[in-house]
């Protein structure tokens, strides 16, 4: 579960403030997936960074499990959240199975029981092992490394995945193909989701609720239906016409 | 671990050059006369005391051999009282004659910098122009105030000639002269005269080289050159440890006139017989050694029409042996460059604030002239002439190269694989470890490699403080206007710093990282 009470964000850019995230309340329950969306510089990203504390709040708190993140130990709370982000960052010196085990090799597990879970991730995305496994990222498709990103972030059986624009670098083909991929996936592996995308039609097939930010604020919470019947105001109508068109 | 037993080596090797026993050093400057005085001295008290000797032949010019006697670096190395004169007292007015010169230049270094004029050795060799034969002919120069009419000619005068007072600006001064100059090594100066690329350069009057050359000195006739009578220097300190060198230096007073020390320096120059040969030869037959005493061993040089390969075979023994004084400098001065550098590198890129600062200062000793950071090292207390200076001056100059490319090439690790790592939960440590240093290890090893091929060749230079390497027979060969003897430092050198390059290129193909 992540909880987000009053989360604020304040960037200093050359002395004045630029607030990023203005008092953020939100929930994402265990086993739910919400998908943060909005425009670029709406904050979703700071949303992101804000729980891994890649960025860290400057005001209000962002719970894990409860517990305020800036209390945890900062290493032990990245490797108890999943994390991708978009071209899946592989590291490019590491073969699939290095940057899958990498972190099993960090909490020093041993050998064969890290190529066992690297074997039963890769199998997990579709990538058998016997084919992928000592391959350099170079040699895969952008679709192929966007897998070996998800199932590395899976590695230590983290209880929560924050993906940042995970199939935005993604052809259409490939990035419909993936979400069927996703849905599966999250069938089988039930965590705890906290998506951002730009996409609108992503965010309704991948959430099980929405939340549109703009301009630092949440605008709306909800699923594909409140969005559609009960939209806020008319910033939100817009954009789910604009961005989702008007199926479904 | 491998690099921390490179360092200890390295601080063992240099230990290992310093000898336990405390040896008079014989320095001199870089030019033969000099040089051969040197070798003079210092045979003399090889064999008639047991006092051990060391020399220190080949020093980049005045300043350096001054700086490092009065440092106590070296002991003795002879020199002329027109240079103490006007290069170290500075003195505005005019040398008087001979004599009131020796004595208040001896007075002086007494005085202010604790060391000793020894008697002289009996020449004058003062500054001379010297023009081409045809040139002189065809517009019938004689004195040197007949230039002032003919600013066309063109004049190739030695650096050190072009830029002190007492040379070439007080003698443009003194007769009104408005020549076309440049400056140029000494030797090169003769080949450019010979060639008609230049009409008239400086020379000294003794000098050995004047026999054979189409050349005609033209007379002093206003008296602008000051007297260069030519001395022992003893750092006085070294005069009250070993009593004995003073009455037997002594003994070489006034045996060396003008014409003689011409000579002398014609045997080494232009007949090709090595300083030992002709200092031992000059020693006996002036009954100051003995014919029984060990005879000296010679380094090879060139004779007249021996090709590059067969001069390069039978120098072989030596060049083996500069090839490792040259690799034991650069590669100690590297490998420290590396264990500072790289660590240096990698703090500047969590401190961005620092990095300009670092690399421009770094950038800024790069832009100081070899030779000058050469000689900047020896008043350091710890370095003084030889080894340590040199490798610090290496080290100096390697730093750019291995630092800029720390920092370019881990700032420019794919900031995607960054950002995924450390939200991963790898720490800083980890981080650098294993993202950071190995993708940006090709960047780095292409700042060793650069840093290298730099240091090898700057090396060359460091001869010029008595540091040794290859630079040693190319400073020889330039005094003695010897090509081969040249070829046989350069060639090396190049072959070094390409075999260094390829080799580098290898370990650099086998450590990087495959992507």
């Amino acid at each position: 579960m992540i909880r987000f009470e009053s989360a604020r964000k304040v960037f200093d850019a050359d002395g004045s403030e630029v607030v990023a995230v203005a008092g953020l309340d939100l929930q994402v329950s265990a086993g739910e997936t919400v998908c943060l969306i909005g425009t670029s510089g709406s904050g979703k990203t700071t949303v992101l960074k804000m729980v891994n504390r890649l960025v860290e709040p400057s005001g209000g708190c962002v719970r894990v499990n409860g517990e305020d993140v800036r209390g945890m130990d900062l290493i032990a709370l990245r490797r108890s959240v999943g994390y991708v982000i978009q071209g899946a960052g592989l590291l490019p010196h590491l073969t699939v199975a290095g940057n899958v085990g990498l972190l099993c090799r960090l909490e020093g597990w041993p050998a064969k029981r890290t190529s066992e879970r690297v074997a039963e991730l890769l199998d997990l995305v579709n990538m058998p092992a016997g084919e992928y496994a000592e391959r350099r990222p170079s040699e895969l498709s952008g679709g192929q490394q966007q897998r070996v990103g998800v199932a590395r972030a899976l590695a230590l059986d983290p209880g929560i995945v924050l993906m940042d624009e995970p199939f935005g670098a993604l052809d259409p083909i490939t990035r419909d193909a993936l979400h069927g991929e996703f849905l599966r996936l999250e069938e089988q592996v039930k965590k705890t989701i906290l998506l951002v995308t730009h996409d609108m039609v992503e965010a309704f097939k991948l959430g099980d609720r929405v939340a549109l930010l703009d301009g630092g604020q949440l605008v709306q919470v909800g699923t594909e239906e409140d969005f559609r019947e009960r939209p806020a105001n008319d910033f939100v109508r817009d954009f789910t016409r604009a961005h989702a068109g008007g199926h479904a | 671990m491998r690099s921390a037993a490179l360092l200890i080596l390295a601080f063992f090797l240099l230990a290992a050059a310093v000898p336990a026993e405390e040896p008079i050093v014989f320095a001199s400057k870089n030019f033969t006369e000099n040089q051969l005085l040197a070798e003079i001295m210092a045979q003399l008290v090889e064999e008639r005391t047991d006092i051990p000797v060391e020399r220190r032949v080949n020093l980049g010019g005045t300043l350096v051999v001054f700086a490092a006697l009065q440092e106590g670096e070296v002991d003795v190395y002879p020199d002329y009282t027109g240079t103490g004169w006007s290069i170290v007292l500075k003195e505005e007015e005019r040398a008087p004659g001979s004599l009131q010169t020796y004595l208040r230049v001896a007075e002086a270094y007494h005085q202010n910098y604790g060391i000793t004029w020894l008697p002289p050795f009996g020449f004058n060799n003062t500054y001379a122009v010297a023009v081409h034969e045809d040139v002189a002919e065809r517009l019938g120069l004689e004195r040197i105030s007949d230039l002032a009419a003919h600013p066309e000619l063109r004049a190739g005068w030695s650096i050190e000639f072009m830029n002190r007072e007492d040379g070439y600006p007080g003698l443009a001064a003194w007769y009104g002269l408005d020549l076309d100059v440049r400056g140029m090594e000494h030797g090169l100066a003769y080949e450019a005269i010979r060639s008609g690329a230049v009409d008239l350069t400086d020379a000294y009057s003794t000098d050995g080289k004047l026999a054979g050359m189409p050349v005609r000195i033209l007379e002093d006739d206003r008296g602008f050159f000051p007297p260069y009578d030519c001395a022992p220097l003893v750092h006085t300190e070294t005069l009250e440890r070993y009593p004995e060198l003073r009455p037997l230096l002594g003994e070489l007073a006034f045996t060396l006139d003008d014409e003689r020390m011409q000579r002398l320096n014609y045997e080494v120059e232009e007949n090709g017989r090595p300083f030992e040969e002709v200092a031992r030869a000059f020693l006996l037959e002036e009954g100051l050694l003995q014919e029984d005493s060990a005879a000296v061993e010679a380094e090879a040089l060139p004779q007249a029409g021996q090709g590059f390969l067969a001069f390069m075979a039978a120098r072989a023994p030596v060049t083996v042996e500069l090839v490792g004084e040259h690799l034991l400098l650069t590669g100690i001065a590297v490998v420290l460059a590396i264990l500072f550098a790289v660590p240096l590198g990698i703090v500047l890129t969590r401190r961005e604030a620092l990095s300009g600062p670092v690399l421009a200062m770094t950038g800024i000793i790069q832009t100081i002239p070899s030779l000058a950071l050469l000689a900047f090292m020896i008043p350091i207390p710890g370095l003084g002439l030889g080894t340590r200076s040199a490798v610090v001056a290496l080290f100096l100059y390697a730093l750019l190269p291995i630092l800029r490319n720390t920092v370019t090439g881990i700032r420019e690790v794919d900031a995607a694989a960054v950002e995924a790592a450390r939200g991963m939960g790898l720490t800083d440590s980890q981080l650098l470890r294993l993202v950071e240093l190995p993708l940006a290890l090709p960047t780095v090893m292409a700042g060793i490699r650069t840093a290298t091929v730099i240091s090898i060749g700057v090396a060359t230079l460091a001869a010029f403080i008595g540091a040794g390497g290859l630079g040693e027979p190319i400073l020889t060969g330039l005094q003695l206007n010897e090509p081969l003897l040249i070829l046989s430092g350069a060639v090396p050198a190049a072959l070094l710093a390409l075999l260094a390059d390829f080799l580098l290129g290898f370990i650099d193909r086998l450590l990087a990282p495959r992507i």
